[in-house]
């Protein structure tokens, strides 16, 4: 039985977004797959936490999937992790509500790999700057997938961008199957 | 023949054109076929069930005045202008071309040059009302080959003054008495075209002056039959003023419905004549049928068909020919050339003031006069025939959607353009998006075309009306008006008529909401609830709420009533049932109350921010401590 899947998707300005789109249209007819658009679903930012917590329940992996702005996700994404994921249901000694799914971001990027890492002019790896995303996972008790990033240089063509887009397809499809590590 | 009152042949059309019309459409035929038939049926060399078609045909002759005020009423100047190639390069060829071959073969047959021009010239004239009406009815009017067909009939109907005016320079015999003197011919020569010219200045001028504050004036008094009755009044008093100076009255309403083609009554002028059109050209359409004269064509088959052939021959390949010259298509061409093949209404006028006039005699115009109706009658099956050609000429590109004459379409069309319309307005414009506005106000519509925005006068619920202002291709319809039943009717007219269109609706209260969704409209807002809720939201802010709890405690407020408004959506079964709907609101009103009240007691707020809140994490970590 294939293992259901919660994308969370946030992006404030979709309509001008092509890789984004691209990996979403990739994924989002999946069975099993629950394509949750954040910015669509809450206007007016106000987020449902009781309806997230159930979502959260009844699906075994969650997809963060956006834009990396800042270093980081949209103000929604925070706005979400602040709210959704309480004390005593998330994490502490009571919260186990997550315990045991599967976490896996997906990242969209302007910069080239190479301007990522010590050499570049952003200093630090990508991997490095998802820390407080993997922290909070393990805080859960969620068990952390390599993240599926998709940068500048995999952008430039249509070609090269449903390559991305299969890409990720074949990395949904694989954490849905129970077992093998995507 | 005595003469039956004028109900009984009111009554004898009206059946006529109720059996026959709805039998030629269903076999394909089209409604001005119909209207013939039902025409040689009843006329006098049918059944002989009215006398005198040649008095009809005067009547029914204001149909096709009214059809080129309509016309006029959707060619604004600027579209007109964009035409003069069309009008003076494919119009003036046809006619000159058409005109000098009809008479050298006639000539070739032994008749004099004189009333061989004469012939000629009448011949190249085609039927604007069978042309047109045709046309509008196959959908084909607003596509390019229709535009040339419209720009080559407007020529035509614009040669006819000359034509009235040299006729009796061709004269062989004296003038038989006084014929069909007008005022201007009492006038010397050097004075009558500055007469002509300003009868149509005049029209020009108080068009654009004084009807729109005349039309204002009678929209405030909110009698719509007052409104078609002005309409009506100024189309009449345009042909009359034409009629007296010897224009054609048809070609002086078309120009008054260009003046009036940018104005806000457009649209409403628009519906309210259209069904005076449409039955007075069904008459004249009858009263063609009806001249039809069978005894003639029965004592002479040979020389009438023979007639027809040869007038729809020369005018199909004259037109073709003008049609490539000027650079037409192949399948355009002959479209064009097959829709206008037959004679025109002007031939039986022009016939009988040919005749009048001494240019042609009794023997030789009866056979003409029976050739030209009978070419009328034939127009619907040589249109089947050049729309069948069209479509095997035409390369597959071009098969693909007609070109449309309308040059913007609106995405939008907002009913209602009081405070809430006009806010939604300015949304969408900063936004981009193209609206059409109705309102039945006229002091709102000048007030928005005032500031340079498209707005007309009217009812939004008459299906007409929404079609006119363009319902049929619009996406969207938002619903802003403000009188709550007539918002329902629009909302179902709407939903029946255009099923393609979303619909979005102001609401007034909660029984509106429900009786709003069950006609089937995608989305609504209540009007009052939202600056309530904003307002309820300053007034926890005033009591020292911070801006942000009290935004969300509104936010959440909002959220919790909208869902409670369509779960109770099930109890609702209209007014009459009103009682059980209430009492199943008030129970699941002491529920939420009950839940309110359990919040407050836990936390003193009713905005689940629990996430925010760090005493359960603190305690905790003091206890690890």
């Amino acid at each position: 039985m294939a293992r259901s899947v919660l994308i969370l998707f946030a992006h404030p300005a979709f309509q001008r977004s092509r890789a984004n789109r691209a990996l979403a249209e990739a994924v989002r007819d999946l069975p099993g797959v629950t394509f949750h658009d954040l910015y669509e679903v809450y206007p007016d930012l106000l987020i449902d936490v009781a309806r997230e917590q159930s979502l959260l329940s009844s699906h075994d992996a969650l997809v963060l999937q956006h834009p990396f702005y800042w270093y980081s996700a949209p103000a929604l994404i925070k706005e979400w992790l602040d709210l959704v994921l309480e004390h005593g249901w998330a994490y502490g000694e009571a919260g186990r509500a997550l315990a045991g799914k599967d976490w896996m971001s997906t990242i969209t990027s302007g910069g080239g790999e190479d301007s990522y890492g010590p050499g570049g002019f952003n200093r630090y790896t990508i991997t490095e700057f998802m820390r407080p995303f993997e922290a909070t996972a393990h805080l859960c008790g969620m068990r952390w997938r390599t993240p599926f990033i998709v940068q500048a240089s995999h952008m430039s063509t249509p070609a090269r961008l449903a390559e991305a887009a299969a890409a990720y397809r074949a990395h949904i499809l694989a954490l849905q199957r129970r077992g093998e590590d995507a | 023949m005595e003469h039956p009152s004028f109900l009984l042949q009111a009554f004898v059309f009206l059946v006529a054109a109720v059996i026959s019309v709805p039998i030629a459409k269903r076999l394909g035929l089209g409604a001005v076929l119909g209207y013939l038939i039902a025409g040689v049926v009843i006329g006098p060399f049918g059944l002989g069930l009215f006398g005198d078609p040649d008095s009809l045909m005067h009547t029914a002759e204001f149909g096709v005045v009214i059809m080129l005020f309509l016309i006029g009423l959707e060619l604004a100047p600027a579209l007109l202008w964009r035409m003069r190639t069309a009008i003076f390069g494919l119009g003036a060829l046809q006619v000159l071309l058409t005109g000098a071959l009809i008479a050298a073969i006639t000539i070739a047959f032994g008749v004099d040059w004189r009333p061989a021009l004469a012939i000629g010239f009448t011949f190249a004239l085609s039927s604007t009302a069978i042309v047109l009406q045709s046309l509008r009815e196959k959908g084909l009017d607003a596509t390019n080959p229709g535009r040339d067909a419209f720009a080559t009939l407007l020529f035509q109907d614009i040669a006819v003054i000359p034509m009235l005016a040299l006729f009796p320079l061709l004269a062989l015999a004296a003038p038989r008495g006084e014929a069909e003197g007008t005022a201007l011919s009492a006038l010397p020569g050097w004075a009558q075209p500055i007469v002509l010219l300003a009868a149509v200045a005049a029209i020009v001028v108080a068009g654009r002056i004084l009807l729109r504050p005349l039309f204002r004036f009678i929209a405030r008094t909110n009698m719509t039959e007052m409104f078609t009755a002005l309409a009506l009044a100024l189309v009449v008093g345009v042909a009359l003023l034409m009629q007296s100076v010897g224009l054609s009255p048809a070609l002086g309403a078309f120009i008054a419905g260009v003046v009036l083609a940018d104005s806000e009554y457009r649209h409403e002028l628009e519906s309210d004549i259209e069904p005076f059109r449409a039955l007075l050209l069904g008459l004249f359409f009858i009263s063609v049928g009806a001249s039809v004269d069978l005894a003639l064509i029965g004592a002479n088959p040979g020389l009438v068909l023979a007639l027809v052939a040869g007038l729809i021959v020369v005018k199909t390949l004259v037109l073709y020919f003008v049609a490539r010259v000027m650079g037409r298509p192949r399948a355009d061409a002959a479209l064009v050339a097959l829709a206008l093949a037959q004679g025109g209404e002007f031939a039986f006028v022009l016939f009988a003031f040919a005749r009048a006039q001494g240019v042609l005699s009794e023997a030789l115009a009866a056979p003409l006069v029976a050739a030209v109706a009978l070419s009328m009658a034939l127009t619907p099956f040589l249109l089947i025939v050049g729309e069948r050609l069209a479509s095997r000429m035409a390369r597959p590109a071009q098969r693909a959607a007609p070109a449309h004459i309308h040059t913007h379409k609106p995405r939008v069309i907002i009913a209602g353009f009081g405070r809430f319309g006009q806010v939604i307005h300015r949304l969408l414009a900063a936004n981009g998006v193209t609206t059409s506005i109705l309102d039945h106000s006229a002091d709102h519509v000048d007030m928005v075309r005032s500031f340079g925005t498209e707005a007309n006068y009217g009812d939004a619920a008459r299906i007409d009306l929404l079609r006119v202002a363009g319902a049929g291709d619009a996406q969207l319809l938002v619903i802003a008006i403000d009188d709550a039943e007539r918002a329902l009717q629009l909302a179902e007219n709407a939903r029946k008529h255009f099923p393609h269109l979303k619909i979005i609706a102001r609401a007034f209260d909660r029984r509106h909401v429900y009786e709003l969704l069950n006609r089937g409209v995608d989305g609504f807002e209540r009007e009052t609830f939202e600056g309530a809720l904003r307002l309820g939201s300053a007034a926890l802010r005033h009591l020292g709420a911070r801006a942000h709890q009290a935004e969300r405690a509104a936010g959440l407020f909002r959220r919790h009533d909208e869902r409670q408004l369509l779960m109770m959506r099930e109890h609702w079964s209209g007014d009459d049932n009103f009682e059980a709907y209430r009492s199943a609101v008030n129970a699941r009103r002491d529920m939420l109350a009950e839940a309110l009240r359990r919040d407050l007691d836990t936390h003193g707020v009713t905005t689940p921010d629990d996430a925010w809140d760090t005493d359960s994490l603190d305690a905790e970590t003091q206890k690890r401590a």
